[in-house]
């Protein structure tokens, strides 16, 4: 079997490096340092690729546990929800206007996630069964979805509006050292308990009954799935904004390399994730194009027709 | 010995009490709807009865936390399901999930259902593209690499041709015999039952109708009042066929 690890980690460190030089400006490594290029790399890249590795390895980590708990290869970690309830806290802070603040706007996220986790837990956490979470999920994200339509249609002005509409789209662009210190602990925490829910995840491939005769508990892992996704992807909504198809994609392309248990995906997936987001991140960055192409944008074109081409190949294998 | 006292649940038991001994192959019988899944689900501890108490070996099983009694109680459920392209070899150390041992100990496991369920020629296979009676194997043998000391199956031989249902009853009860495991089948097929179980209940309307050896517990008088069907056994013991009249 391929061990996808040491790979994704090799690849990893080549591509952070690469990063660091790549951009409106590039950077010869081998001419000394000048001041500018310095502060470029120190308040700019490296924040801004520790926050690409960051946001990537969350979303696919997430994406990987998300998979394997709906036994499902299509779902995503926005169907829980808990993404649109980050966005709608963020979007509340752009109108009310705390978003001038720092701090405030991922706050504000998180503080919707945590609104998205609690409110999934009261509503499935008592029978713990998966299709009344997933419906759950869908119902709080379309929720979260028509309240942040009605904030952007009452926007007080058309500032906010536009500020609003841009940020959901999702970017890397703009952000400090101060995004890095809230995403990481909280991905790394939430990775840690996706990590957890691997047991009951690989119990869960055998269904439902078989995964509790053979000492899976529901609720106790429906909890570390709520808390694992919800931290994750609530703190790379908070930083970045919406970015899509990283926790469908990504799952994907690394399952071939693992023996296919939902517990050997996660770690790989999260690697995986924060390898695609830091490449697209550069790719948006070197395009000449007048402004920066936003990445949330960036990753739903190439996505939807990766995810297309990759139906028309298992629809082959599906009839 | 897993005992149930007086099981109760709505709809479905009303009052079963039967004891399964390990070493034995145990059969549960019954019409459609006579709730013989309910009470193997209550055996396995994946469903709390309203009233009445399931107990191994003088424990309650709903005093067990459920990876204890994973490692106790192994179960086959009515539709088996694989989610994702497992190959036959990481199905069955799926079944080492409840244990927190060494790997070398999991490994050891894991070979050895193997060998007992003879998959060696299948283990890098894929799991959705085995047979029936390949697939029922290897499901079997994820049981088997927990080292439980009981093996409920909920209607193992659905979907099997005749002779891997032989197969797969001819391992069970080696198993039985030479591990003491503690097998509980829920059948349909009542020859099999007959032939191959040391014991057999059987349940009508939540009820149980009679308990005792084959030969006793599916007479033909059993038959009748359970299933409302007219039939006599004909052939010798071991290799008993029914034949039914009308």
């Amino acid at each position: 079997m391929t061990r996808p690890i040491p790979l994704l980690i090799l690849a990893l460190l080549i591509s952070v490096s690469l990063s660091l030089l790549a951009g409106r400006i590039w950077i010869d490594p081998l001419q000394p340092v000048t001041p500018n290029a310095f502060i470029i790399l120190t308040e700019l890249r490296l924040p801004r690729a520790f926050l690409a590795l960051c946001v990537g390895a969350g979303l696919g980590g997430a994406g990987a546990a998300m998979q394997g708990y709906l036994r499902n290869p299509l779902a995503d970690p926005g169907l829980f929800g808990i993404a649109p309830g980050a966005a709608l806290g963020a979007v509340l802070s752009f109108w009310t206007g705390y978003s001038a603040a720092p701090w405030t706007l991922p706050l504000f996220s998180l503080a919707g996630a945590a609104v998205a986790m609690a409110l999934l837990t009261l509503i499935a956490g008592r029978s713990g069964g998966v299709a009344l979470f997933t419906l759950a999920g869908m119902m709080i994200a379309s929720l979260a979805g028509a309240l942040m339509s009605l904030a952007i249609s009452l926007s007080p002005t058309p500032f906010a509006m536009s500020e609003i509409v841009t940020w959901l789209m999702g970017a890397l662009t703009d952000r400090g050292w101060h995004e890095v210190w809230i995403a990481t602990p909280l991905t790394l925490t939430g990775l840690a308990v996706l990590r957890l829910a691997g047991r009951g995840l690989d119990a869960l491939t055998l269904g439902q009954d078989a995964a509790r005769s053979l000492g899976m508990e529901p609720h106790r892992l429906q909890g570390l799935l709520i808390v694992g996704v919800g931290l994750t992807v609530g703190a790379g909504v908070a930083v970045a904004g919406i970015i899509g198809f990283v926790g469908l994609m990504v799952p994907h392309l690394v399952r071939p390399f693992t023996d296919r248990r939902p517990s050997a995906l996660i770690v790989p997936s999260a690697l995986a994730g924060a390898l695609l987001l830091l490449l697209a991140d550069c790719l948006c960055r070197i395009l000449p194009t007048a402004i920066e192409l936003r990445l949330g944008i960036a990753l739903s074109l190439l996505g939807a027709p990766f995810f297309f081409a990759l139906l028309l190949r298992m629809r082959r294998g599906l009839v | 010995m897993l005992v149930a006292q007086e099981l109760v649940v709505e709809h479905r038991l009303a009052g079963v009490s039967a004891n399964f001994r390990s070493g034995e192959v145990t059969a549960i019988c019954g019409p459609n709807g006579a709730g013989k899944s309910t009470l193997l689900a209550c055996m396995a501890g994946l469903l709390a009865p309203m009233s009445g108490c399931v107990s191994l070996d003088a424990v309650q099983l709903s005093s067990l936390a459920p990876i204890e009694r994973a490692r106790l109680i192994g179960f086959l459920p009515q539709t088996p399901e694989v989610a994702w392209d497992l190959t036959v070899e990481t199905l069955v150390a799926l079944g080492r999930l409840p244990w927190r041992t060494s790997l070398e100990e999991d490994a050891a496991a894991v070979e050895a259902a193997i060998e007992t369920m003879d998959l060696e020629a299948l283990r890098r296979r894929v799991v959705t593209s085995l047979s029936g009676g390949e697939r029922a194997r290897a499901l079997v043998g994820r049981v088997l690499s927990g080292n439980p000391r009981w093996l409920l199956a909920d209607e193992p031989l659905a979907n099997l041709d005749l002779g891997h249902q032989l197969a797969l009853l001819g391992a069970l009860r080696r198993l039985a015999r030479e591990q003491q495991l503690g097998v509980v089948l829920v059948l349909h097929d009542l020859a099999q039952a007959m032939n191959f179980a040391d014991r057999v209940l059987v349940l009508a309307d939540g009820s149980l109708l009679a308990d005792g050896p084959p030969e006793e517990a599916l007479a033909a008088d059993v038959i009748a009042a359970g299933w409302g069907v007219k039939a006599r056994w004909l052939g010798e013991p071991g290799a008993k066929a029914l034949a039914t009249a009308g």
